[in-house]
């Protein structure tokens, strides 16, 4: 593990936890506004987060 | 009465058991640094006690010791080892002595390097390239190892569980377990598979969806049991899950799906062209994401919830246990709930493209 590819790894992991929180806080405004519909807010955002999580990962691997 | 307090009984005894996983961890751990090492040496150790944990092995042992006189005493059993070399050689794994010794087989020698298996000479001599990798002959290995082991065994879990569950079916009401599974199945069907794929052709697809969940999800659980061997952190388990999501997605696709990914209607000529093998690339990343997503979040889940335990080593005072048995007790829950969220994904996400390939055309 070189210095360049942790810190690179830092940074995708830190933008994937923005990416994260952003959906997650997103996903609980839109069921504040329309709770009826969390049911399919909660399907979706647990697609997002997965696929930015996938991401994560990946870079973490690469580091 | 009854039922309840076996419902509750389970809930106990998955909550202690990821418990003494902790221990478990714990004590192995103990064991191998309690012969009073600088401190350099338990970091490397730790190192290497997690990324033996991560592997995949050909004998079952469930911890090793040393004794006072300096030998290494397993606790375990052998599994057998199948090669093709020259015709079948089944021969148990105790041969290998957990890698320390040969395997003599018919005039033949074999040689655990690595976690793999080489055909060596009588003395065992690997020899290497330039980039150090061994050059020796790797015979065809269909060994049952131990996570080919481990999944025999929970697939005839399953196998017994949910026929049993169906049979209580027969007089009207579930009884004892299928009353616990009934709501996660009906969840799965009414809230996964309707919605994504749609009312006219989910029954095609509800059995594989049912049993790639409760096989990740029990696997997951199992995992993170002391005696559960992790079957999900080996990629060509998760691999071969996202494999049979591609082929049943490809080969039940209708002409629809295929149209849109090598003529997509609605965008003019030249873009059609572009997009063409986008689409056809996006047909192999969506498996292999699901491999990589399940893969890693299972390895990564299993190799921080180590290296916290291993805390304890390397602080060596007051601080250093409470610290990482409250980490760890936290983490363990929380491994709880990626367990189920990763089963939920892999079936979830499957259940999207399965979705795409029998969309019909009236449906945007």
């Amino acid at each position: 593990m070189t210095i360049p590819s942790i810190v690179g790894a830092g940074l995708i992991v830190i933008g994937a936890g923005l990416g994260i929180g952003r959906i997650g806080g997103s996903a609980m405004d839109a069921i504040a506004r329309q709770p009826e519909a969390s049911g399919k807010i909660q399907t979706a955002m647990l697609i997002a987060a997965a696929l930015i999580e996938g991401i994560g990962f990946a870079a973490l691997f690469a580091a | 009465m009854y039922k309840i307090s076996l419902v509750k009984f389970l809930t106990l005894l998955m909550f202690s058991l990821t418990f003494t996983v902790n221990a478990q961890h714990g004590d192995n751990e103990e064991n191998h640094g309690s012969a009073m090492r600088p401190e350099g040496d338990i970091k490397t150790e730790i190192k290497e006690y997690i990324e033996h944990h991560l592997l995949d092995s050909y004998d079952f042992s469930l911890y090793s010791y040393e004794t006072d006189e300096g030998k290494h005493e397993y606790v375990g059993f052998p599994l057998p080892v199948i090669l093709v070399d020259n015709g079948l050689k089944v021969f148990s794994s105790s041969k290998f002595h957990h890698g320390e010794t040969l395997a003599e087989v018919d005039g033949n020698y074999y040689k655990v390097y690595h976690n793999k298996i080489y055909k060596t000479d009588a003395q065992g001599t690997i020899t290497y390239d330039e980039a150090h990798d061994p050059t020796n002959v790797k015979p065809l290995d269909f060994s049952i190892t131990k996570n080919v082991f481990f999944i025999i065994c929970i697939s005839l879990f399953m196998i017994f569980m949910f026929v049993r569950m169906g049979k209580s079916y027969k007089n009207g009401m579930p009884t004892g377990f299928g009353r616990f599974m009934e709501p996660i199945i009906l969840y799965i069907r009414d809230d996964i598979a309707i919605p994504n794929i749609g009312k006219k052709h989910y029954k095609k697809y509800i059995s594989y969806l049912l049993t790639v969940f409760f096989f990740v999800w029990i696997v997951n659980l199992l995992g993170l049991t002391p005696v559960g061997i992790n079957v999900t952190n080996n990629i060509a388990v998760t691999f071969a899950l996202a494999i049979i999501t591609y082929i049943l997605t490809t080969f039940t696709a209708n002409k629809n799906y295929w149209k849109h990914i090598f003529w997509m209607p609605g965008v003019p000529v030249p873009m059609k062209i572009i997009l063409a093998p986008i689409e056809l690339l996006g047909t192999f990343i969506k498996p292999f994401s699901l491999m990589i997503r399940l893969y890693a979040n299972i390895t990564a889940g299993h190799i921080v919830l180590m290296s916290i335990i291993g805390l304890m080593f390397i602080f060596k005072n007051w601080v250093g246990s409470p610290l990482s048995f409250a980490l760890a007790t936290m983490l363990g829950i929380l491994e709880l709930l990626v367990a189920a969220l990763q089963a939920y994904i892999f079936t979830m996400l499957s259940a999207l493209y399965f979705g795409s390939a029998v969309e019909e055309h009236d449906d945007h």
